[in-house]
């Protein structure tokens, strides 16, 4: 029977010809990536099935990015439980605070994930490495913790819907908005349990910053996963990156999709999410003129390297507005770096914008920059539920780095040409 | 199993950051965890929850962050168990993983009122609404999350097969 390019991973995983939707499999997992609030849980599970050392050193990875640099007292225990954890089990793949930064953005810079793993985190934004072609989903700390012990984790085989993106994006449009429509048309809800996979002509003006941040935001279409095909984009950037062999693997012609969803790059517009759900979703037009006292650029969706060039490119030589403040955090070490090297820390210092160490902090509603009530914030980040960043009566909208710089100069919703 | 309370009910999409906000992740306790449960969405809960009380969602119930501490609030408030018309996939075996069944019955859900009292049939697959007298068929589960769910969850049953005590 043919098989999407998810059940093939599945499959493969699992020592199996084939699978079909609805089959449950167990497969073996090639990365269980942890982070400081739900790794530790994570150690309990695993201590208490009674496992005394991890499947395979190097198939394991914590993270600290949570509550980091550790906003109270509480959050530090929290990340020295981590730590501890670490050392008692020799783990050899550990990011402590600047050395790393947000999981998300590391376990793809780093290379610990190529097309055709199974990879597992204890974050439901692990479906961003779905961009490399991997199977990768989220799962809580109870499944981490039994996949730390055994290698392997039972799944629902998904059913898929395909995604067809057609066509050249245009000016100031790029993976943010990609997702941001596909949301509008199928809500928070439309994928669940299933697979979205990427398909098309237009996949070729999307790199791989874009593709994060479309796989990151699938999860809030309640898509198990979501995957790119592998192409040459891929290639170059999995190059330098790994050191493990990989087989690319591809979805078969005549594969069966539960739904086709076709976008054609070039009409996709500036979107934004307004509150309380990443399915609200507006033409940044419609919406123009809404007050901001807070932008935020960061996180996992849209905290690397392209998304910093998006937001310094609208600030160069600008100033945030004097009613609104700007918070810039690089989403990790390297890109904090590589942002400094091509001047773009320059430019958002310049703007008169603060820049925080690479964190999930504020997106998480963790610390470094929660919202009070009644307060309105433009974010890059990937969820605007009731209270996700701060007060319970604070009011966040999501959208791209363009349009969030754009904001920040303007002090209210403005199109990145109107900055 | 047969767990029987009565109902809690909220609408459709209620997310994990609504039932345990990003501020209280740096708690670990369960009872701490619990004081703080469905506080994005209904202060009153902590209040009227009672033990064996069941959470009765909409379509979609559990969407959002990964966070265990999710079910782990709703379980340490006393709810035995929940119904939805649907549930986001992270959740829904988080849930079951810690012991708390995650049922689907999309027909019952609409007629149900607060505070009703409900009996819910894990292994027969029924929703009872006992207030109102009416009988729904809900998704039964495979045999081996139904294995999992008789050893009391994910660990037990890793143990289990590991033969570790």
């Amino acid at each position: 029977m043919p098989m999407t390019l998810t059940q093939k991973i599945l499959a493969k995983a699992s020592d199996k010809v084939e699978v079909v939707p609805g089959d449950i499999v167990e497969a073996r997992v090639d990365l269980v990536m942890g982070h400081d609030v739900l790794m530790p849980l994570a150690f309990e599970a695993f201590e208490e099935t009674g496992a005394t050392k991890l499947f395979d050193v190097n198939k394991v990875v914590a993270v600290q990015d949570h509550f980091v640099p550790a906003p109270d007292v509480k959050s530090a225990e929290q990340s020295k439980r981590l730590k501890e954890y670490v050392k008692k089990y020799s783990m050899v793949n550990y990011f402590e605070l600047g050395r790393g930064g947000v999981c998300h953005t590391i376990i793809p810079e780093k290379g610990f994930v190529v097309p055709g793993d199974v990879a597992v985190g204890s974050d439901s934004h692990t479906t961003t490495y779905g961009a490399l072609g991997a199977f990768a989903t989220g799962l809580g700390s109870s499944e981490i913790g039994v996949s730390m012990a055994l290698g392997k984790m039972w799944f629902r085989v998904p059913e898929a819907i395909k995604v067809v993106l057609n066509g050249k994006p245009g000016r100031y449009i790029g993976g943010k908005d990609v997702i941001l429509e596909i949301l509008r048309r199928i809500g928070t809800d439309g994928a669940r349990y299933c697979s979205l996979e990427f398909v098309g002509d237009g996949i070729k003006y999307l790199d791989i910053d874009d593709r994060l941040t479309i796989c990151n935001m699938a999860v809030e279409t309640g898509a198990k996963n979501a995957i790119f095909e592998v192409d040459s984009i891929t290639n170059e950037y999995l190059q330098n990156r790994v050191k493990k062999d990989f087989d690319v693997l591809k979805a078969d012609d005549t594969a069966e999709y539960k739904g086709e969803i076709e976008i054609d790059l070039s009409k996709v517009v500036p979107l934004i999410a307004a509150p309380h759900s990443p399915d609200n979703v507006k033409e940044v037009h419609e919406i123009k003129g809404v007050k901001v006292d807070q932008v935020y650029i960061g996180s996992c969706t849209n905290g690397r390297i392209k998304d910093l060039r998006e937001a310094a490119e609208i600030l160069k030589g600008k100033k945030v507005n004097e009613n609104t403040r700007l918070i810039v955090v690089p989403s990790s070490q390297e890109v904090y770096k590589q942002a400094l090297q091509e001047g773009l820390i320059d430019t958002f210092l310049e703007a008169g914008a603060a820049i925080g160490p690479p964190t999930c902090g504020a997106c998480c509603g963790g610390h470094m920059g929660l919202l009070a009530s009644g307060e309105v914030c433009v974010s890059t980040t990937n969820r605007n539920f009731i209270g996700r960043m701060g007060s319970k009566e604070s009011y966040v909208y999501l959208t791209s780095p363009y349009v969030a710089a754009a904001t920040a100069v303007a002090g209210k919703i403005v199109l990145p040409e109107e900055a | 199993m047969i767990y029987r309370g009565k109902a809690i009910k909220y609408g459709d999409n209620i997310n994990t950051d609504v039932i345990l906000p990003g501020q209280y992740l740096n708690l670990t306790d369960e009872r701490d965890l619990a004081a703080h449960c469905m506080e994005g969405i209904d202060s009153d809960f902590v209040n009227k929850v009672e033990k064996g009380d069941i959470i009765v969602g909409g379509s979609n119930f559990g969407c959002g962050s990964s966070r265990e501490h999710a079910p782990i609030a709703i379980k340490a408030s006393g709810v035995s168990c929940i119904i939805a018309k649907s549930f986001a996939t992270i959740f829904y075996r988080n849930a079951i993983n810690i012991g708390v069944p995650a049922v689907e019955c999309p027909d019952a859900i609409d007629e149900i009122n607060e505070g009703d009292i409900l009996e819910v049939d894990i292994e027969k697959g029924t929703v009872k609404n006992i207030t109102l007298g009416k009988s729904y068929n809900a998704t039964v589960y495979p045999k081996s999350i139904q294995n999992l769910i008789n050893v009391g969850g994910l660990v037990n049953y890793v143990k289990s097969i590991r033969g570790v005590n």
